[in-house]
């Protein structure tokens, strides 16, 4: 039986794999260290290897979601499903493809009892990567030109249109790959374009040391608790291996007035590259926390627990003052998964009952 | 005197003063930029600089303070102030 003093919240992005992970797992480690024994984390996952769901030290149960191509239909009648075992009082979506279908859903998911803290579709839209410039312009913030293309004959002289080469080629959800001439190019476009579909975005190529600021917009303009972090070490995927606090106030004032503009609503990344003039040039804002997101509460800001006090209608806990200068070092480690949880993942998409494992 | 030195005889000329007060020192040459992000080394003479550079942007008044807490003449120690801030200019751009 529930105690009515723990919270049950669900949180996605369990995919913690090291070339570009989901933030699910950390948002889970920094609401466990944050709540303790007074929440229970599910755990929601595509695949059963996906390795968050099998961290028991932050995911109480774990279930399998339909991925969101399957549709809203589907996506609601899993979780309607999940929320009949686990009766969830928040959801926390830690992936930019559910963002769309989860805010489509809020109303019927409240209705369930299932609260959140999100964008609106509108405000979503508006700073999605097609977008951005447009939304830059209006907060007063340097982006670089952004085209969206869809067919792959651009490269062959997109030079003679004024794109030369190196060029950033994007999808419109995920990955970007850097392309130093038309193979290249031609190479990403094909790989992004059945990833994620069409259209595929280039952009001109900032070179410069990028930074990361993640925090939350209240809905009414304001950013709350921002956290920023320069990377130290990155994947071949150019994922943040290592970070750094930082505090940069030019960075945060450009971050404010992007805030201010959207009025938005939830947690939010902003990628900024600081260009060889130290002009901030704005690359992407992404719906959700960061892969880093536990560096928040390494610096005394933990996030995730300001969230879901937003959501839960509970008092936020004090935040610290900016603290520059706390790093974080990413690892790879093995978890060991007995075959009945990933059976059980497998074939009844949830890990096994707390009553099964006793 | 070279170009360095006759631009670097403006108190102008030094490394910005509200750039390098942000930066955190340790005594063993450990160096710190929490706008950035960024760290570096300095060895002792570069920290006794860096140090002063952050509280002084008079030249002459620098190089008297060096003077007499080391056993240094004048010229080299103008020198080594003049290198090490054209060093630091070029590193906070």
């Amino acid at each position: 039986m529930k105690r009515e003093s723990v919270l049950t919240v669900a949180v996605t992005g369990m995919n913690a794999v090291p070339d570009n992970p989901g933030a699910g797992l950390a948002v889970a480690r920094c609401l466990r260290e944050a709540y303790g024994e007074r929440i229970r984390i599910v755990g929601l996952g595509y695949d059963a290897l996906d390795p968050g769901l099998h961290r028991r030290e932050y995911c109480d149960s774990a279930h399998l979601i339909s991925y969101p191509g399957s549709g809203a239909d589907t996506l609601l009648a899993r979780l309607a499903e999940v929320h009949e075992t686990e009766r969830i009082d928040v959801l926390l979506p830690c992936l930019d493809a559910e963002l769309p279908l989860v805010i489509a859903l809020a109303p019927q998911l409240a209705a369930l009892g299932i609260r959140s803290y999100l964008p609106s579709a509108e405000q979503l839209a508006r700073r999605a990567k097609d977008r951005l410039p447009e939304l830059a312009d209006e907060a007063g913030v340097a982006t670089p030109e952004t085209l969206s293309i869809s067919n792959i004959d651009f490269f062959r002289d997109c030079d003679r249109k004024g794109w030369p080469f190196p060029l950033v080629v994007k999808g419109g959800f995920y990955d970007a790959r850097i392309a130093t001439c038309p193979a290249d190019a031609e190479s990403a476009f094909r790989a992004i374009a059945a990833e994620w579909g069409m259209p595929v975005l280039v952009q001109r190529r900032i070179t410069g040391e990028e930074c990361n600021l993640t925090g939350i917009g209240d809905g009414t303009g304001a950013l709350l608790g921002e956290v920023m972090m320069k990377k130290r070490a990155t994947t071949i995927r150019g994922k943040a291996w290592a970070g750094i606090s930082i505090q940069d106030e030019g960075l945060a004032d450009a971050a404010r007035r992007l805030i201010a503009a959207l009025k938005w609503k939830g947690p939010v990344e902003i990628e900024v590259m600081r260009d060889s003039q130290g002009v901030y040039q704005l690359i992407e804002i992404n719906p959700r926390f960061p892969a880093w997101i536990y560096l928040s509460q390494g610096v005394g800001r933990n996030l995730p627990a300001l969230l879901l006090s937003l959501a839960s209608g509970e008092k936020p806990p004090p935040l610290a003052p900016p603290q520059p200068g706390i790093l974080f070092i990413r690892y790879a480690q093995e978890t060991i998964v007995p075959l009945s949880s990933f059976e059980s993942l497998m074939m009844a998409g949830r890990s096994p009952m707390e009553d099964e494992t006793t | 005197m070279d170009k360095n030195q006759a631009a670097s005889d403006q108190p102008s000329a030094l490394a910005k003063p509200e750039v390098l007060m942000r930066l955190a020192l340790s005594d063993n040459g450990f160096v710190f930029d929490p706008v950035t992000g960024n760290s570096f080394t300095v060895n002792g003479t570069g920290l006794a600089i860096l140090r002063r550079l952050q509280h002084e942007t008079d030249l002459a008044r620098i190089v008297a303070s060096l003077c007499t807490e080391f056993d240094v003449v004048p010229l080299a120690a103008e020198r080594d102030v003049i290198e090490f801030a054209n060093l630091l200019r070029n590193a906070f751009k």
